[in-house]
């Protein structure tokens, strides 16, 4: 019996009335755990009841700690009849199991009913005495950390990566179809959530077993989804990054995670034995328009009559091109090192990360993305405790990645995730990563101790690049790609385009910034019944992928660019049609070639006027391109590159076309490709003979072509002042301000057209994607400048005619002149170690914060001395080391100096608009800035309300996040019988997305937060019937609670900072 | 694109302020996305009519929302529903509050029941104020007037707490109410020249100095009704015109003081019995309820007219009105 769990009920307030006669209350409450429940008494006609309750304990094992969320339940006392339920608390304790995370949960929390939304709030006190259990054979594994973060948390250092966990539970679903049966639905979905709080809280206590038995102390990247497979029941299932995580002094810097030996990149390079993997060949990837020849997946269908299931050929996107040139020599030193790496890493089942951004050095090499689907049918779970049918589909898409990797030379996969898409009983199952090698420092028993007898392994390869350069062995390529020497340290071979399910590396080099790049498609298939239904969606999948992957490509280079960075491709299954949309986030890296543009060619160029459509396409792309790479700033540095200092001799010219190389990489080459086609022998098994074409030529010979190019060219560009990505930070844009706006945005368009054609399909959900964006800049126009980050878009077809988009990101805003002026020097910081960069703003930024006010009258009109001195910072003179050395100097100072005009300009802005609130043009949505708190105080005698941030990121701008209070992972079921009174289906969803962020902030709130950081909503399943004037929605949301504090106070908790300020008096 | 839902919701909720003031104003949402596409935000922000379309629905659901918040203002500041930055929720606030001044005249004095809201329609033809506003407007006005009802203490230091208003509008509210419960007739044609303001001004002069408040500040509706007993006071005023000796002595008094200071003097003169006559009438009669509700008519009728028939200009006025009560306080009968 090794815990004690003590609640107190303390108040209620806006209660709903309950007595129609006195138009009052008589609430009391009932306390539950486990099997134990308590009551409160009876707080008489009053919608504020004071119940001030005696401290209800529990005393209970700490398996059940972890498994039970507290219950709490508020009702409404009826001498005669049945006391009527007001609505339900659930309070997951996990947090509180933890000695580095909250002591103590007391706060005020909705009282929420799935069928009356939020009535009320009850103001309630939860704590725990733990005692110690040294029992080896316990079940529970209290202690452990969870992070929906997926990188290392900002006050934690790793010592350890251990590596992948994954579990899943199953169980019957208490009452599937919830209309039909005879028990109401209300009670229905009270069991629902009462059953996934539990099913996710044994989940989360058994994951963090096998994460004690790996002997780490901490789960990042944790990743936790529900598959509602209907009739066959309920899975809960959920896959993270095991690690031991040190807790960083309070005092320390936050930057300093990521910079735990700055100079230490060891760059293993060309593998000489890359795996290979015989039989699953990956199907190779271009990005060729030709579509006159089909995709032959090589579909090995196993036809089982109770478990049927399909895997689909797997596709790797690299770059694609043909073969390079001879290698150079590895030395054994690295050899010593890549084997070192192999057998860290190889006696691990799954060597996956779910991480997406990584210590400096951790990451080594980038191979590419790595990706499997299979298509399952669903059948009841028999045994609930022996989920190995659920276990064993997981484990075989597993081990198709693996074998993925490994045929990219690479030993890991980072960036890993899961997915599923269930239609009746089809379930799509998807598994995507990016194939990579990785430093093996961080996987070794005292890792960080012997980090610096690494050195002797280590070259001077500049972290900036170092991750693009291949893993795999030139002369055995898995798949065909065009090389060239890095553009950056002309060492070693890069591919022509990078695809990445990853964070894009913060010491990476780009040029310019980054945009969301969104491929989307739309396939029709006939109603089918079981495997029938399973093989059509399974010889789908390939060709959409396919497509998929044309279309990102197409856009890349449109945009000029030759990198993506997280991507995700999501397939959704409907009953009539297929869904897929590919997001990423598209980069100009410097280390890799300039993209080519995009040609036009008719394949039979017979009469003139094809001739003339062709040429006005191709002037028009030719257009398009040219203006992108004026809107993304894409510059790429050639001045830097012809300095002989930094890179050894090689001296080249790197403008569009490569001239003059001593290496073996010449135009003509390169040109030579476009017309003729090598072949690669590695890919006869499974090429599909249009890779032999030049990447770049689109024809338009059919009308599939026609189409795609006309998407191509309907995408339009965000509006002037907006930026767009889909990752954790803008390539590109460094100075954030503190502006932040989380949201989500739920589409939902009906097919009323029957005869619907792939082509009409395919326009309609591009609209509808770019319509939502449009709607996005609108909405948030107020913010300008700023930045859409973490754009995360999920489609579904929750019924025959419908798709459904639900988009969950953040706006913030950013300062405009700084931009420029990273902009312009953005060459000069590019060699140089990020760190000392870093470091030194913050401290710059700590000196002169407290001059700033005087000089604001003078500085804030500065914008024309600003533009005023970014031509000369990029007029600085590269020509010898000294120089820029001097410059470099003189541009850090020249930076802080603008950030601090910077800070004070926003300041000012958020004071102004406190007090121009009543001028008509000003909607914005920053509530941010000290101005706002004090108003607040005086005005409002501090209204008892946290204001509690949200964002899909793991950080939030301008703060320092000091503790993280455990995770939140929520799942809420709503549902109506009176949908029109409620304003039809958007009215209700609107304001179940309100209460949802509303229990959410209380809850942190409540554990002494002010923050959520890597905010997802991983599941919006809403069914409706408006004949019967009924809807359902089932919500579920993750993220992590924080404790963040502006990053100009040094101490924590300075209680003249706004979030200070809100803290203290919420935990009052 | 017509879609079967779309929804957008902030963390921090957001609220576009001219949207706001469409919704107030009683626009549907198309005639609003109408006003806004003239009003150029399209241009501004190269955005199309959809967007626009989507984005005034969103706004006005939230506002919607909100609405059941702002009937008790105080719970917005401790709701948990929206996130809404303190100066925003007190803009807020005040534009729910704020009232259009040409149909708070059509409702002032006029007591706040069913059967005044039945004549809704009717006032917002004649105002051109949508019907939906004018409910909006007439329910706060109900809304207020029970809250403080049954208040102790000063009528617009409580509505000013529990509706977190300013000053200002707070005042206007005081005066609604007083009004509202005395039920000054302010419709009769003779009474349209009179602005909201005016009347406002009165009902603050009259709940300093004519209510239960005015002497005592700790009862219930000390501000809103007239004191009693001062009413019952008044009626020994009726002296001055009674008794034809005071009546002379009275008017020299005031003769005395205002030779040479006025061009009006001689219709000041000349009328002075009259007018006199009729504000002592007036004030003699106010223990009547129905005669409280003609207050208004009564001044105009029995008092204002004639000045104005006689060009007094408001200097005239104020100066005479200041010698006729100073000259009262002189006279024996008063010491």
């Amino acid at each position: 019996m090794p815990g004690k769990l003590k609640a107190k009920i303390v108040a209620g307030r806006h209660l709903p009335v309950m007595d129609r006669a006195s138009d009052l209350t008589d609430a009391f409450v009932e306390v539950k755990f486990g099997n134990t429940t308590f009551k409160t008494d009876v707080c008489p006609k009053s919608l504020n009841p004071q119940w001030n309750s005696e401290w209800f304990k529990f005393e209970v094992d700490d398996e059940d700690l972890q498994d039970e969320p507290l219950q709490i339940t508020v009702l409404d006392h009826d001498t005669y009849s049945a006391n009527d339920a007001i609505g339900k608390v659930y309070i997951d304790i996990d947090p509180l199991l933890c000695s580095e995370a909250a002591s103590v949960i007391s706060g005020w929390f909705p009282i929420y009913d799935t069928i009356h939304g939020i009535r009320g709030e009850i103001n309630v006190l939860v704590k725990v005495e733990l005692f110690n259990d040294l029992n080896r054979f316990r079940q529970s594994s209290c202690g452990v950390k969870f992070f929906c973060t997926t990188s290392i948390p900002r006050c934690y250092r790793v010592a350890m990566v251990h590596g992948f966990v994954e579990e899943l539970v199953v169980n019957e679903d208490p009452e599937y179809q919830w209309i039909d049966r005879i028990r109401t639905p209300r009670a229905s979905n009270e069991a629902r959530q009462r059953l996934i709080s539990l099913m996710s809280g044994e989940l989360q206590r058994k994951i963090g077993l096998k994460v004690l038995e790996m002997g780490g102390n901490a789960v990042v990247g944790y990743l936790q989804c529900f598959d509602l497979e209907g009739e066959s029941g309920l899975v809960v299932r959920a896959i993270g990054t095991a690690c031991t995580l040190d807790k960083l002094s309070s005092g320390s810097a936050p930057n300093t995670t990521t910079h735990v030996h700055p100079n230490t990149a060891p760059a293993s390079n060309a593998c000489n034995s890359p795996s290979k993997d015989g039989k699953e060949s990956p199907l190779a990837h271009g990005c060729r328009s030709t579509h006159n020849s089909p995709v032959h997946s090589a579909c090995s269908s196993q036809r089982l009559s109770q478990n049927f299931s399909v895997s689909v050929p797997t596709l790797i996107f690299t770059g694609m091109g043909s073969g390079g040139s001879a290698g150079k020599e590895a030395g054994p030193l690295k050899t010593l090192l890549r084997q070192q790496t192999q057998t860290a890493l190889e006696q691990r089942e799954f060597p996956f990360f779910t991480l997406t951004s990584f210590p400096l050095g951790f990451l080594v090499h980038v191979g590419g993305v790595v990706s499997a689907r299979s298509v399952k049918l669903l059948d009841r779970i028999h045994n609930p405790d022996e989920p190995e049918t659920r276990d064993a589909w997981w484990e075989e898409i597993r081990q198709e990645i693996k074998s993925h990797a490994k045929a990219l030379g690479c030993h890991a996969v980072v960036g890993y995730s899961e997915s599923t898409s269930i239609c009746e009983e089809v379930c799509i199952l998807s598994a995507s990563g990016t194939a990579s090698i990785l430093n093996p420092r961080y996987m070794r028993e005292g890792c960080l101790d012997i980090g610096n007898t690494d050195h002797r392994f280590e070259e001077p390869s500049p972290p900036s690049c170092g991750f693009c350069h291949i893993p795999y062995d030139e002369l055995n390529m898995p798949f065909p790609a065009q090389l060239t020497y890095c553009h950056h340290c002309r060492r070693q071979k890069v591919p022509d385009v990078l695809f990445t399910t990853i964070d894009m590396p913060s010491e990476a080099a780009v040029s310019g910034k980054g945009c969301l790049i969104q491929a989307r498609l739309c396939r029709l298939k006939k109603k089918a019944q079981g495997e029938v239904n399973a093989t059509v969606i399974s010889n789908l999948l390939p060709f959409m992928e396919y497509e998929l992957h044309t279309q990102l490509m197409n856009k890349l280079k449109l945009r000029n660019m030759n990198a993506l960075f997280g991507l995700q491709i999501q397939i959704s299954v409907g009953e009539n049609m297929l869904l897929g949309l590919a997001s990423a986030t598209g980069v100009y890296l410097t280390a890799l070639p300039a993209p080519g543009g995009i040609q036009i060619a008719g394949k039979t160029p017979i009469d003139l006027s094809n001739e003339h459509h062709i040429l006005t396409i191709q002037k028009r792309i030719n257009d398009t391109i040219a203006k992108n790479r004026e809107l993304y700033q894409i510059n790429p540095p050639k001045l830097f590159a012809l300095d002989p200092e930094v890179f050894g001799g090689i001296n080249m010219e790197l403008t569009e076309e490569v001239v003059g190389s001593p290496i073996p990489e010449p135009r003509q080459r390169s040109r030579l490709f476009r017309s003729h086609s090598e072949s690669s022998d590695e890919l006869s098994e499974l090429d599909l003979s249009h890779g032999k074409k030049d990447a770049f030529v689109l024809e338009i010979d059919d009308t599939d072509a026609v189409e795609d190019i006309h998407s191509l060219l309907t995408d339009a560009p965000p509006p002037s002042g907006f930026y767009s990505c889909n990752t954790e930070i803008m390539p590109g844009i460094y100075n954030w301000t503190s502006a932040v706006q989380m949201f989500t945005s739920v589409r939902v368009f009906r097919l009323s057209n029957v005869n619907l054609t792939n082509q009409g399909l395919n326009k309609i959900f591009t609209d509808l994607c770019e319509n939502l964006l449009k709607s996005f800049y609108f909405k948030l126009r107020s913010m300008i400048p700023c930045c859409l980050c973490h754009l995360n878009f999920t489609v579904a077809v929750p019924e025959d005619e419908l798709i459904q988009v639900a988009v969950t990101a953040v706006a913030m805003t950013f300062d405009k002149d700084q931009t420029q002026e990273r902009t312009a020097d953005k060459p000069v910081t590019k060699g140089c170690s990020e760190t000392e960069e870093q470091l030194q703003f913050p401290l710059e930024l700590f000196a002169d914060s407290s001059s700033t006010n005087t000089q604001t009258s003078s500085k804030i009109s500065g914008v024309p001395e600003s533009t005023g001195v970014s031509p000369r910072a990029a007029s600085v003179d590269y020509g010898s080391f000294a120089d820029r050395c001097s410059t470099w100097l003189e541009l850090l100072r020249l930076k802080a100096h603008t950030i601090r005009r910077g800070s004070v300009k926003t300041s000012r802005r958020t004071q102004s608009l406190a007090h121009s609130a009543s001028s008509l043009d000003r909607c914005s949505p920053l509530p941010e800035g000290r101005s706002r708190s004090l108003r607040s105080n005086r005005s409002f005698g501090g209204g008892s309300v946290t204001v509690v941030k949200m964002t899909p990121l793991s950080f939030l701008p301008g703060t320092r996040i000091i503790k993280y209070l455990g995770i939140i992972n929520m799942f809420f079921i709503r549902e109506t019988t009176s949908l029109r009174e409620e304003g039809g289906v958007s009215g209700f969803l609107h304001s179940f997305i309100a209460e949802v962020f509303a229990m959410v902030r209380a809850h942190v709130a409540a554990l002494g937060g002010n923050a959520v950081v890597s905010y997802s909503m991983k599941e919006c399943m809403l069914m409706e019937n408006p004949h019967k004037n009924q809807a359902q929605c089932l919500i579920n949301v993750s993220g992590d609670a924080v404790i963040c504090v502006l990053e100009t106070d040094q101490e924590p908790m300075s209680s003249t900072t706004s979030i200070g300020q809100t803290c203290t008096s919420g935990a009052t | 694109m017509a879609m079967e839902l779309d929804v957008f919701v902030g963390n921090t909720t957001i609220m576009d302020e001219e949207v706001y003031q469409l919704w107030l104003d009683g626009y549907t949402v198309n005639d609003a996305v109408k006003v806004r596409m003239e009003g150029g935000v399209l241009e501004e922000c190269e955005a199309s009519a959809d967007v626009l379309l989507s984005d005034t629905m969103d706004q006005y659901r939230t506002f919607q929302m909100c609405e059941r918040l702002l009937h008790s203002p105080a719970k917005l500041a401790n709701q948990l529903l929206f996130q809404i930055p303190p100066h925003r929720q007190a803009v807020l606030i005040e534009r729910y509050y704020t009232f259009d001044d040409a149909f708070v005249r059509e409702v002032l004095g006029k007591k706040l029941s069913k059967g005044t809201k039945k004549d809704l329609d009717d006032i917002s033809a004649k105002t051109a104020v949508t019907l939906k506003s004018c409910r909006r407007q007439f329910d706060n006005f109900k809304r207020v007037f029970k809250v403080v009802e049954e208040l102790k203490g000063p009528l617009v230091e409580n509505i000013r707490q529990h509706f977190l208003l300013s000053d200002k509008l707070a005042r206007d509210y005081a005066a609604i109410v007083f009004f509202a419960n005395n039920r000054f007739e302010t419709g009769k044609r003779k009474l349209q020249y009179i602005t909201f303001q005016d009347f406002a001004f009165c009902a603050g002069q009259l709940i300093n100095n004519w209510t239960v408040g005015a002497v005592d500040n700790m009862v219930e509706d000390m501000d809103v009704d007239l004191d009693k007993e001062f009413l019952q006071e008044l009626k020994e005023l009726k002296v001055l015109i009674t008794d034809k000796d005071l009546l002379d002595q009275h008017k020299s008094l005031v003769c005395t003081a205002l030779r040479g200071k006025t061009k009006a003097f001689n219709e000041m003169e000349a009328n002075f019995k009259n007018l006199s006559r009729g504000l002592v009438n007036i004030a003699a009669k106010l223990t009547n309820t129905k005669d409280v509700r003609d207050f208004f008519i009564d001044l105009v009728e029995k008092f204002i007219e004639p000045c104005r028939s006689d060009r007094w200009t408001a200097a005239d006025m104020r100066l005479y009105l200041t010698h006729y009560t100073n000259s009262a306080h002189i006279l024996d009968t008063f010491k």
